[in-house]
């Protein structure tokens, strides 16, 4: 028996704060709960409250945005490609921001102008992965994931050319926004802002994602305005990736993994999967990048690899699932 | 007779065109509250694309189509599908929630909350649910039905949409004797109920049962449109089908088998 969406609502809520309270609490400096209670109360001034304070909060924060954002980036493309397998990072979309990116780095852009740059990166991969992907019917699953991993591979191609013809200062620059460092994370509060409101936006209008998953066709027999809905969620999925990537680099798979997990619970509707998957979201990350922090401590992998790897065996799976 | 409306559904000049293929020129039809059509021809004649156009869901080469004398494209979408409701071929979209979600959906031009459905769309859902003999599968999901099964929650789905106009691509498509004359049955209530109603169907039985009005499209690209009684004829069915056709009757009604 499946369990009530209320009840999953408030379990992965606690889920939630649980993984944040593990990731206060762990690394180099363990920090005993009471030690954690007294340093987050304010009692405390020594080194306990400075790691806690400095580092591990906004650490933690900046992880569970990126994961839920990710989450919620997947779902929506998930919507739009009328495909249970989209993810941002396996269709390239996180690959479009990065050479956006990379590309406004080298010559030397500011970071507002990067960011834009990144955004125009991640539209025209989606634009592309809708033209090339999708042309043939909306039906043909594999065409699409097959035109992602192409798109990804020129963007990794283009990646590499950009890293050779930058220069020193640039190249370190470019590495710290490829491998994504979660502990640097300068659009904090952005973050968490962009991903309340679409969060927020997402619930409300789940009735007609609702009607847009079944098909563009049935929607617009059902009295929905596809047209203008599909442009207004290209622009939401890439301002979600293009956030996410800022903050943590290229996460792969969240977006694959997280929605599927809330589905294969019975949920179903988007006023419940919407909600759900920001917080299963964000709490995976938080777990994921915790773990990647004390695996080969003090070596700290990046969180993206531990994504990586969990993923893959699971996409794997639900490829050869579908094809019976 | 209850008369619920007098709106009709009216094509006026139409030409469409999929691909190369010319599916109708000059098309004049106008369908009225109580009325059945039933659209005959081969496979690949543009059956479907002519419905998705009285639908307005695909732009034709010229002329239109208009609800109540306003031309489709002048609808708002929702307002639109609170009047006209199609029912497509299987849409081999899956979908995760169970039946009732499903036929729910129906339900969406109309609704009225923010989040979710009201109790009254929840009962109409029951109610078309309950006509398709769906009501004991209610809580499955729907990607485990079988291709009957999902036709019938397809068609449960557009019950629900209340509409006054209804155009069904292939309504039998899967379903078994028993749940073909079901859903006929149905469609019999509705233009009972004043709607408008036209189908594609490749059944001539079924046509000549239900349908008053009878629109044929000719391998020729010429398109007949007429009384059913005027055109469910051997001479006109076999020149639409291009093969040889045998007339026999049964209790008194005419059927039409193909011939070997």
């Amino acid at each position: 028996m499946a369990m009530s969406p209320r009840t999953l609502l408030v379990r992965f809520s606690c889920a939630a704060a649980l993984s944040l309270i593990f990731g206060l609490a762990s690394g180099s400096l363990a920090l005993a709960p009471t030690e954690l209670w007294q340093a987050l109360l304010g009692n405390d001034e020594g080194v306990a409250a400075e790691v806690l304070w400095q580092l591990r909060l906004p650490r933690v924060l900046a992880a569970f945005a990126c994961g839920g954002l990710l989450a919620l980036s997947g779902l929506l493309l998930q919507v739009l490609l009328r495909n249970p397998l989209a993810d941002p990072y396996v269709l390239g979309v996180s690959g479009g921001a990065a050479v956006g990116a990379l590309l406004a780095m080298l010559f030397g852009a500011g970071l507002v102008v990067t960011q834009v740059s990144s955004f125009a990166g991640a539209c025209l991969v989606i634009v592309a992965v809708f033209g090339f992907g999708f042309r043939c019917g909306e039906r043909n699953i594999y065409r699409l994931l097959l035109t992602g991993v192409v798109i990804s591979a020129g963007c990794g191609a283009i990646i590499s050319m950009l890293l050779t013809l930058a220069q020193g200062e640039q190249i370190r620059g470019m590495l710290f926004w490829l491998m994504g460092d979660l502990s640097h994370s300068q659009g904090l509060p952005f973050a968490w802002l962009v991903l309340l409101m679409a969060g927020l936006c997402a619930t409300i209008v789940a009735s007609v994602l609702d009607v847009l998953a079944v098909g563009s066709d049935k929607a617009a027999a059902l009295g929905v305005a596809v047209i203008r809905w599909q442009i207004g969620l290209y622009f939401v999925t890439a301002v979600l990736t293009v956030t996410a990537v800022q903050l943590g680099g290229s996460i792969g798979f969240v977006g694959l993994i997280v929605p599927h997990a809330v589905r294969l619970l019975g949920i179903s509707a988007h006023r419940w999967l919407v909600p759900l998957s920001m917080l299963l979201g964000g709490s995976f990350l938080v777990l994921a990048d915790t773990l990647a922090r004390m695996l080969w401590s003090p070596l700290q992998l990046p969180v993206g690899v531990l994504t990586t790897l969990m993923g893959v065996p699971v996409l794997l799976w639900l490829l050869s699932r579908r094809q019976r | 007779m209850r008369v619920a409306n007098d709106s009709a559904l009216e094509a006026r000049a139409l030409s469409v065109q999929m691909g190369e293929r010319v599916v109708c020129r000059g098309l004049d039809v106008l369908i009225r509250p109580g009325e059945c059509w039933g659209v005959l021809g081969q496979n690949g004649m543009g059956k479907t694309t002519l419905l998705r156009t009285l639908a307005g869901l695909h732009t034709p080469q010229s002329g239109g189509v208009s609800w109540d004398g306003l031309a489709l494209e002048d609808y708002a979408r929702r307002d639109l599908a609170q009047r006209v409701a199609i029912l497509t071929q299987s849409e081999g979209v899956e979908f995760y929630g169970s039946v009732q979600e499903y036929v729910l959906l129906g339900r969406f031009p109309h609704r009225t909350l923010l989040f979710g459905y009201s109790a009254e769309d929840e009962q109409l859902a029951r109610q078309s649910m309950a006509q398709m003999e769906l009501t004991e599968l209610a809580g499955r999901p729907h990607s485990k039905l079988s291709g009957g099964e999902r036709q019938r929650a397809a068609v449960a789905q557009m019950l629900t949409q209340r509409a006054q106009c209804y155009l069904l691509d292939e309504p039998l498509q899967h379903l078994d004797l028993r749940h073909q004359a079901k859903v006929m049955r149905v469609l019999g209530q509705l233009r009972e109920e004043a709607c408008a109603l036209v189908m594609v169907l490749h059944d001539t039985l079924w046509a000549q049962r239900y349908c008053d009005h009878v629109l044929m499209l000719l391998p020729d690209g010429q398109v007949l449109q007429g009384g059913a009684d005027e055109l469910l004829t051997r001479t006109h069915l076999e020149a639409l089908y291009q093969c040889h056709l045998r007339e026999v009757s049964v209790d008194g009604e005419r059927c039409f088998v193909a011939g070997v």
